[in-house]
């Protein structure tokens, strides 16, 4: 059955994917500039870069991600997780902002404001499509 | 540290191509993973009633999970090529802001979810706002 509402705890997870998600893919872009143009020539040099710091950092974070992601996927839509934790994109940009001292013009203020309009959105919606029963659990029902 | 020079800098069809193997990858991934997890059952539950070990294994004995997953190592790896030649500017907010939108259209079409105008809507903002983060 569908749950409209999300416990503290639910809204945790998602916290958790939005701000490991773009933390880790930051890392990892720290530690690929770093090193030389890779080609596919080489695609062995993909995997040695994996155990770089910058990106073992990022990958640690991303395998953090995951097991939070996998977790809201278990009792949320994937059309709900998805845009739910786009709010990740704002804390980077406010982290920039106020931690920072870098530069938001005023695009990027616009784009803070779009999605945090977008997460209120389908925030206020149902987290799970709602599905009819089976019919075995309904004439069950009916029994008792 | 090794920049690479204007010269070797890939040109728009090659920086679209390298975008496109994200989106695709991570849209496959995400859905397979999504209808896995589906299939499992709320974790949280699994995890009081079983434990953390019962909640691991009903993941990994899911054989949709390992599909997912396999499109999503293919997302990443297509992700740290692409960060090779691109900026982090272009290519985190460009394959973000399409993903949802995939999503959304795989999301109603495979795994029968109730895409409705409050959800379009969501989708359509974030994947602006995401790409308006990037300038």
């Amino acid at each position: 059955m569908a749950q409209p509402k999300l416990s503290a705890w639910q809204y945790t997870i998602l916290a958790l994917v939005s701000i490991c998600a773009p933390l880790g893919d930051t890392c990892l872009s720290r530690g690929m500039t770093r090193l030389p143009p890779i080609t596919l020539d080489h695609p062995m040099t993909l995997i040695a870069a994996v155990f770089t710091p910058w990106i073992a950092l990022g990958i640690a974070l991303l395998i953090g991600f995951f097991a939070s992601y996998l977790t809201a996927l278990s009792w949320a839509d994937l059309t709900y997780v998805l845009p739910a934790t786009a709010f990740g994109n704002v804390i980077v940009a406010l982290l920039s902002r106020f931690w920072l001292h870098e530069n938001v013009s005023w695009q990027r203020w616009a784009g803070i404001v779009l999605i945090t309009v977008g997460v209120g959105f389908v925030a206020q919606g149902p987290a799970l499509t709602e599905r009819p029963a089976p019919a075995v659990e309904v004439e069950q029902e009916q029994v008792s | 540290m090794t920049i690479p020079s204007p010269a070797l800098q890939p040109g728009a069809w090659s920086a679209a191509a390298m975008i496109a193997a994200i989106v695709l990858a991570s849209t496959a991934g995400e859905v397979l993973t999504a209808a896995a997890m589906k299939s499992i059952g709320d974790l949280d539950e699994i995890r009081a009633h079983s434990g953390l070990k019962g909640a691991i294994h009903a993941v990994i004995t899911c054989p949709l999970f390992f599909g997912g997953v396999s499109f999503l190592a293919l997302a990443f790896f297509s992700l740290l090529f692409a960060l090779n030649h691109l900026n982090l500017s272009l290519v985190a907010p460009a394959s973000a802001s399409l993903t949802l939108v995939t999503n959304a259209v795989a999301g109603k079409i495979f795994l029968k979810e109730n895409v409705d105008r409050r959800r379009w809507t969501a989708a359509v903002l974030v994947c602006i706002g995401v790409y308006l983060l990037a300038h």
